[in-house]
């Protein structure tokens, strides 16, 4: 197969390593093989952070190319808008809906762009809005939002729900397992609308 | 052998364990830092610590060499500048046990102030430098490098960079070799650097690189892959993988090891292909060798062979697939949408960060600091906006020193603080200090003392109490160590969240023609965040929309749509310093009913307690 890209993006703090993280995990057990790459550093310092993973028969790069990137996984709705320059023409944006204001934003000196979902429709191959802050809260904790967002990347990829789950078994840390499975379990099974 | 996703710094961690490394030292610095906290894992095996600074933890591996014990010393790209003195004596004195020297580059400058390319400290040290393309050749060149270093008698570097150093890819593990039993050996000759012992060293240096160019060219990692057009790549690092994405039928020859270059087996290579494109990150070194090379007649090779290097491919930032393709006209880059234009979201001091009430103040009273590296150096950023220089670690007393005399000898003088946290400090800020009270300075030091090393992600440092490995250590005290030590007697220590009180002593300090130090503590709230504090509120009904609070930059505070102040409850630590600034006591905690504001609760606050 030809290698595939998978971007994913949000703000410091959000829980963006540890999703990519386990998709890497669980793209390596499929069979795989897998390169992941990250920028932090300044990640706990409420900067923007991107995770980027590829996969596929042999990979080279760590790094997605421009418009040839086939999911963007955004963990805020700004994010999604800065890194859409990446997405393939038929490429899926999975977004959560959750707006994050930037410190310039909050602060008076920019606007937080109020158009951003129609950007992304115009762009986007598919375009899924998911309240996983919301329903991660719903669920006991809004930090649990990282696994609703990879249950929904993993209700459009074409590797078996077992796997997924048995990262998650494997990763997870005892005390927060059953919430994550639940998160897990609320991002697959999401269907916009409902 | 089980395989697993290892980023780079893991692998490089990994290896060491694997080559019998049993000591290891670093100073933190992104994109390095890991390597460090990753061989804690292996503590049984290994010794692991902190230096003070990048000098530091080179001399102390080095020392370690000496024994024949295997050691490793990691640092970023510009700790090698601090580290450049016994660098360059190691290269001269050689290695007993392996000397393992690893500088983390970091192209486009993620987190540092510049991009130096630091396979020239190599060139110029006349070391041998290995560039691994992904983990597992991360981990394999610490083998590697080990092999080579006790075979060559030489310290090696590894060059990592951002990229490889932050990338996971699939690593195979092995075992580890048992490591050889330290013992030390006097061996005056190698390593008393006089000038008698120093000019022999010399010319084993010399002779040493003439071996090595010998061993590059047979070196197992310096790859031919054979291709199907008479194109070449000649590439090293990273570089290698986005030369594999848009040259799909190119010969390549990938360098693990690229100076010494493998000079024959480069005109090799040559002989297959017409055109060689270099893909290297940064500066062109490969690419020089290479030109070089086929300068020198060789059997087999045709004169005129045509490469393409920098004058195509950007010396500034790092390479991707994408900047290939562009660079030769391949693709454009230009976005097809929106995307840009959008608001850019730059790091900041956290919600209760111990420094915001410190620049806030600065604002005040209109000073730009002289400033250095750290989270602290955010403080130059909007809103706050009171740092205008920051220029290496260190740098900020020193800097400041310069000005002040400049600016005396011509009979001027401007109020000056320096702003320096406590890792810094101890690095490179103390001999700065020393040169302030030394040189009758007048400088106002203001040390940041968060009690960690907290922008690299929360190091044990001198002042903490904890080594790497997490044993108890002294606590060096700063304001003793200032006060007692040194001898500076205008030298105070003030809570990083009592707004009012560093302005006073700030304007107080600034004014007086001695030197004087504050040290601003509270330790850094990311770490000793109370959970049981509650949460600030904003009253809707005294709230002016002044703003005030709005110009401490807090990631907590924004406005609702009346233009009234908003406090984001889930990211408020309920620091107070906002309740403290704002001039209509608007700001308050909120309490078990709702919305509570009193004096006596804003008074509890400026004692430094919560409630």
């Amino acid at each position: 197969m030809t290698t595939k890209s998978i971007l994913i993006c949000g703000v410091g703090g959000q829980g963006i390593l540890t999703a990519s993280d386990l998709l890497s995990d669980v793209l390596l057990q499929a069979g795989f093989q897998v390169k992941k790459s990250e920028v932090h550093g300044m990640s706990q310092r409420g900067g923007d952070v991107i995770s980027t993973v590829r996969y596929g028969d042999e990979v080279f790069s760590p790094l997605p190319a421009l418009q040839e990137t086939d999911y963007i996984l955004a963990f805020e709705k700004l994010e999604a808008l800065r890194n859409i320059r990446y997405l393939s023409a038929k490429g899926i944006v999975l977004v959560n809906d959750f707006e994050w204001l930037p410190l310039p934003v909050a602060a008076g000196f920019e606007k937080y762009p109020q158009d951003i979902v129609p950007q992304l429709r115009r762009l986007a191959g598919e375009l899924v809005l998911i309240p996983a802050t919301r329903m991660a809260a719903e669920l006991g904790n809004d930090k649990a939002s990282n696994v609703v967002l990879i249950g929904l990347l993993a209700s459009r990829m074409e590797i078996e729900e077992k796997l997924w789950l048995d990262v998650l078994r494997r990763k997870v840390p005892p005390r927060f397992l059953d919430l994550n499975l639940k998160a897990f379990d609320a991002g697959f099974r999401f269907r916009a609308g409902a | 052998m089980a395989k697993e996703l290892l980023s780079g710094n893991e692998a490089i961690a990994r290896g060491a364990w694997e080559a019998g490394i049993t000591f290891a030292s670093a100073y933190p610095g992104t994109p390095s830092t890991e390597i460090l906290e990753n061989i804690i894992r292996y503590k049984d095996d290994i010794h692991s610590q902190w230096g003070a600074n990048e000098k530091t933890a080179m001399e102390e591996a080095l020392g370690a060499s000496f024994t024949g014990a295997r050691a490793l010393v990691a640092m970023k790209h510009v700790g090698v500048n601090v580290a450049a003195d016994p660098l360059f004596s190691a290269s001269y004195i050689g290695s007993t046990g392996a000397l393992v020297i690893i500088s983390a580059d970091d192209p486009g400058m993620h987190s540092s102030q510049n991009e130096q390319d630091n396979r020239h400290y190599a060139v110029a040290a006349k070391l041998p430098v290995l560039e691994p393309a992904d983990s597992q050749e991360a981990k394999d060149m610490v083998l590697e490098a080990v092999k080579i270093s006790e075979t060559y008698d030489t310290p090696v570097m590894i060059r990592m960079t951002t990229r490889t150093s932050h990338s996971r890819t699939v690593v195979e593990l092995g075992e580890r070799q048992s490591p050889p039993v330290p013992e030390y050996k006097s061996d005056f000759a190698k390593r008393n650097l006089l000038p008698g012992n120093a000019r022999r060293r010399h010319v084993a240096v010399e002779e040493r690189l003439k071996k090595l160019a010998v061993f590059s060219d047979g070196f197992a990692f310096n790859t031919i892959i054979k291709g199907k057009e008479r194109v070449g790549v000649l590439a090293s690092g990273v570089s290698y993988q986005y030369g594999r994405e848009v040259f799909p039928d190119a010969w390549f020859l990938k360098l693990a090891l690229p100076y010494p270059f493998p000079v024959k087996l480069f005109q090799r290579f040559a002989a297959m292909v017409d055109k060689i494109y270099v893909l290297e990150e940064n500066d062109p070194i490969i690419e020089t060798f290479a030109r070089l090379a086929l300068k020198v007649p060789a059997e087999g090779t045709a004169p005129q062979k045509e490469i393409v290097g920098k004058e195509v491919f950007p010396l500034l930032g790092e390479l991707s697939q994408d900047v290939v393709r562009a660079s030769l006209g391949l693709k454009d880059l230009t976005p097809r949408n929106a995307g840009e234009g959008v608001p850019g979201r730059p790091p900041s001091l956290c919600a209760g960060c111990p420094h915001t009430a410190f620049f806030y103040n600065l604002g005040i009273l209109k000073v730009q600091s002289k400033g250095d590296i750290g989270c602290y150096t955010l403080g130059a950023l909007r809103p706050l906006s009171a740092m205008d220089t920051c220029v290496d670690m260190g740098a900020s007393i020193t800097v400041q020193l310069g000005i002040e005399k400049a600016l005396e000898k011509a009979g001027k003088s401007v109020p000056q603080v320096a702003v320096i946290g406590d890792s810094t400090f101890f690095h490179s800020g103390i001999t700065g200090l020393i040169d302030v009270i030394y040189n009758r300075g007048q400088s106002t030091v203001a040390i940041l003392d968060n009690s960690i090393t907290a922008m690299t992600g929360h190091q044990e440092n001198p002042g903490s109490g904890k080594t790497l490995l997490g044993q108890e250590a002294r606590k060096i005290d700063i304001l003793k160590l200032v006060r007692d030590g040194l001898g500076i007697e205008h030298a105070y220590e003030i809570d990083g969240y009592e707004v009012k009180a560093i302005r006073e002593l700030l304007k107080r300090e600034m004014a007086r023609p001695e030197p004087s130090v504050i040290v601003v503590r509270r330790p850094c709230v990311l770490l000793y965040r109370k959970a049981k504090w509650s949460p600030m509120a904003v009253h809707k009904e005294t709230c002016t929309s002044c703003k005030t609070c709005l110009r401490l930059g807090c990631p907590a505070i924004s406005t609702d749509v009346d233009g009234k102040s908003l406090i984001n409850a889930s990211l408020c630590t309920g620091c107070g310093v906002c309740a403290q600034v704002c001039p209509y006591k608007a700001i308050a905690f909120v309490d078990e009913k709702g919305l509570h504001i009193s004096s006596l609760t804003l008074e509890s606050f400026a004692m430094g307690g919560g409630k």
